[in-house]
């Protein structure tokens, strides 16, 4: 149905007629991505993948992605302030997340990683509740099935599986919702990423792969975990593959909505890789400035999804001053209210780690519990 | 019919087969389970009447099959699903250990997880490598999980049923090399709740508590040693996760004496969970300390040497009769 399906491309000459180059060659060459907007803000058109969205509309995707980045700047600043024990920023990835967010139905369901806060964001999570993890007062802090956003997931690749079983599910139900598994590169190596393609092959289940590749899993290139491009591991599995600009809002919308669509009309899973860059550190506890170039970084600052959809709202006269102003206010806003509700979140009571472990009880849990209850109650009898 | 003659085996089969017709959530999941019927023929028949898309032949991938179902247990669905042998657990274990067993408390309660992971073990039938081995204490070990594991028929019937209706996920142990023994099985009469220990066999002088395999053994040795004037109670413990504290301590302070039985290594097993607790709760009731038989602290060995590996009767009542002799 695509150009850039591996089913319907030839193999490139490059990669098999050069031998010398046969670990180097597929690492250094980057396949046709599909673009609909140019970092310099010029529309270009793609003969597979196209968008017709209103002025208002391109406002909204611009909004999402100014206001996830200062959410995420004043997560990283109040990492930084001891508020947070860590964050795992999304700097770089705003528009691989809000278009392929803000493609999804409201039926549809979501397995993110643990970096997916402009994902969450489109799906209406509270983003003061993606803190309670990172500060350590919850594992979670969301109910999934409100907003059909799962909890992150820490381990890697872990929910792939989880996405597959599910979209099984939803296809046994008789629905016509789709499910999307978020990953990144690094994931992609381990083996349930692959056991989740393959489940989802012969299935034919409705997910869509979304992999955010931003080149690094903490300090490893994406040429330590592969030796073809990404797309193309979908080949192998028997189902589409298709490299998208992961800076190009517009484009990982489109891509990702017909990747949806193939998964409600039965043609089972996609593998969208979105090719982009974590301008940050994989977490506050790391220092890229310890494995990769600055070079690197600016150059794809060049590329940075929010300048780009800027420049080309300013151009085309779909955004006005006072849009960019009020936005500019709005963004103060956030940041300041989540500043704020992070600061007043209280510590869990101590018994709630002794909750929720079993649905039916255990009584070893019982017992433990009652133990720590008699425990606390010696420091109280104590004190008066 | 009330009550009838059966296999484990037969009886684990009648029970997925009444799960599968009672709920049109349960689903069984795993390699070969559907036109073989599993390669101990637990789910015999069962694709056949229910279908391709309520028993699922998967691709032979271990972690997939746990994870996928744990996606569809959140999509409301309950899965049962097979793993081949004990051995072979170990690629999915990280999906038990680090997803099923945790996301019910990172919900803070929002998610229950209904899954049923049946696991044939131990040893005894002469099997090649990674096919006699009893893991059940590095899952007992993980919070979260529930373990357990039938002696009989029809505990296996039930248990099954009770396993299958709890949302919490249950590990399910199945003693292979009893899956031929024969019991009755009585489907109607309300059974024991599912972690609650059963004395086997009454007795005065020594406890001896044991669960899944080691039961027939044990109650093999009670037997022989009554021969020789000693009354011995046997509990079968059902439940690995939780245990019944209570059933031990109150047969522990009527005897004095309590050997725990199990195949597993000795070592970090749960015969040491056991003995410690008891020991705690009964310090002053004990006229022996708790001993354990057990496994060693060595891989399993080849089949040739599994009857010197596996505890036996003469290992129980040796060890019977140094309790006594304290």
């Amino acid at each position: 149905m695509t150009v850039e399906s591996t089913a319907a491309r030839k193999p490139r000459r490059s990669s098999s007629s050069r031998r010398t180059s046969a670990a180097k060659a597929p690492q250094s060459s980057e396949p046709q991505l599909v673009q609909l907007l140019t970092p310099e803000g010029e529309r270009v058109e793609h003969p597979d993948y196209s968008i017709d969205l209103s002025p208002e509309e391109l406002r909204g995707l611009y909004r999402d992605m100014v206001l996830t980045r200062r959410f995420d700047s004043e997560a990283t600043a109040l990492q930084r302030q001891g508020e947070l024990g860590l964050w795992a920023s999304l700097l770089g990835q705003e528009a691989a997340q809000i278009g392929s967010g803000r493609a999804l139905r409201d039926d549809d369901y979501v397995f993110p990683t643990y970096r997916e806060h402009g994902v969450a964001w489109c799906r209406g999570v509270d983003p003061t509740n993606l803190l309670g993890l990172f500060r350590g007062v919850n594992h979670g802090g969301w109910d999934p099935a409100s907003n059909n956003f799962h909890l992150y997931t820490l381990v890697i690749g872990s929910q792939t599986l989880h996405a597959t079983g599910y979209a099984m599910g939803v296809a046994k139900d008789g629905g016509d919702s789709a499910v999307v598994a978020y990953f990144g590169d690094g994931a992609t190596s381990q083996g349930d990423v692959g056991e989740a393609f393959t489940f989802a092959a012969v299935y034919n289940a409705p997910v869509v792969f979304f992999c955010q590749n931003n080149q690094w899993a903490i300090s490893e290139p994406t040429a330590r975990q592969t030796r073809v491009p990404l797309y193309q591991r979908a080949q192998g599995y028997g189902f589409p593959g298709v490299r998208v600009d992961g800076n190009d809002v517009l484009a990982c919308l489109a891509v990702t909505k017909a990747s949806l669509e193939r998964a409600r009309s039965g043609e089972g899973p996609t593998l969208v890789e979105a090719f982009t860059y974590r301008m940050g550190a994989h977490t506050t506890s790391d220092d890229p400035t310890k494995y990769r170039a600055d070079e690197e970084r600016a150059a794809w600052e060049a590329r940075d999804p929010i300048l780009r959809l800027r420049t080309y709202l300013e151009k085309q006269k779909f955004a006005d001053e006072a849009f960019f102003t009020a936005l500019e206010a709005e963004s103060e806003a956030l940041g300041k209210g989540v500043r704020e509700a992070v600061r007043a979140m209280p510590d869990p009571e101590p018994m709630a780690m002794f909750d929720h472990v079993y649905a039916d009880g255990s009584s070893l849990v019982d017992e433990e519990r009652a133990e720590f209850i008699a425990y606390q109650a010696s420091f109280v009898e104590e004190g008066n | 019919m009330a009550a009838e003659k059966m296999s484990i085996a037969k009886a684990l089969n009648e029970s997925l087969r009444h799960a599968l017709d009672t709920d049109p959530k349960v689903l069984i999941m795993g390699e070969d389970v559907g036109k073989l019927g599993g390669v101990f023929r637990i789910t015999d028949g069962l694709q056949k009447d229910f279908g391709e898309g309520r028993v699922i032949d998967t691709p032979l991938a271990e972690s997939g099959i746990v994870g996928t179902a744990i996606g569809l247990a959140l999509r409301g669905y309950r899965p049962v699903v097979e793993i081949q042998f004990d051995g072979f657990v170990f690629p999915a274990y990280d999906q038990i250990v680090t997803q099923l067993a945790k996301m019910r408390a990172r919900s803070l309660g929002k998610i229950k997880l209904p899954v049923v992971v049946r696991i044939p073990y131990g040893g005894g039938i002469g099997a090649v490598e990674h096919h006699s081995e009893s893991p059940e204490s590095l899952f007992a070990h993980v919070s979260g999980l529930k373990v357990v594991s039938p002696s009989n028929a029809h505990d296996a019937y039930w248990m099954m049923q009770q396993a299958l209706q709890s949302d919490d996920p249950v590990i399910f142990f199945e003693p292979k090399r009893r899956y031929w023994d024969k019991g009755e099985v009585d489907t109607e009469t309300i059974p024991v709740p599912l972690h609650r220990a059963v004395t086997v066999r009454e007795g005065s002088d020594l406890t001896l508590v044991a669960y899944g395999p080691m039961v027939k053994v044990c109650l093999e040795a009670a037997a022989a040693a009554e021969e020789e004037g000693r009354s011995v109670e046997v509990l079968d413990l059902r439940s690995m996760s939780p245990i019944d504290f209570d059933a031990i301590q109150a047969s522990v302070e009527k005897t004095g004496r309590l050997v725990v039985v199990h195949e597993a290594p000795v070592f970090y097993g749960s015969g040491a969970e056991i003995a410690a607790r008891i020991t705690e709760r009964s310090f002053y009731h004990l006229e022996a300390p708790v001993l354990r038989v057990g496994g060693y602290h060595v891989p399993y060995p080849p089949a040739r040497l599994e009857d010197e590996y596996l505890p036996g009767l003469d290992r129980v009542l040796d060890a019977v009769d140094r309790s006594l002799a304290y």
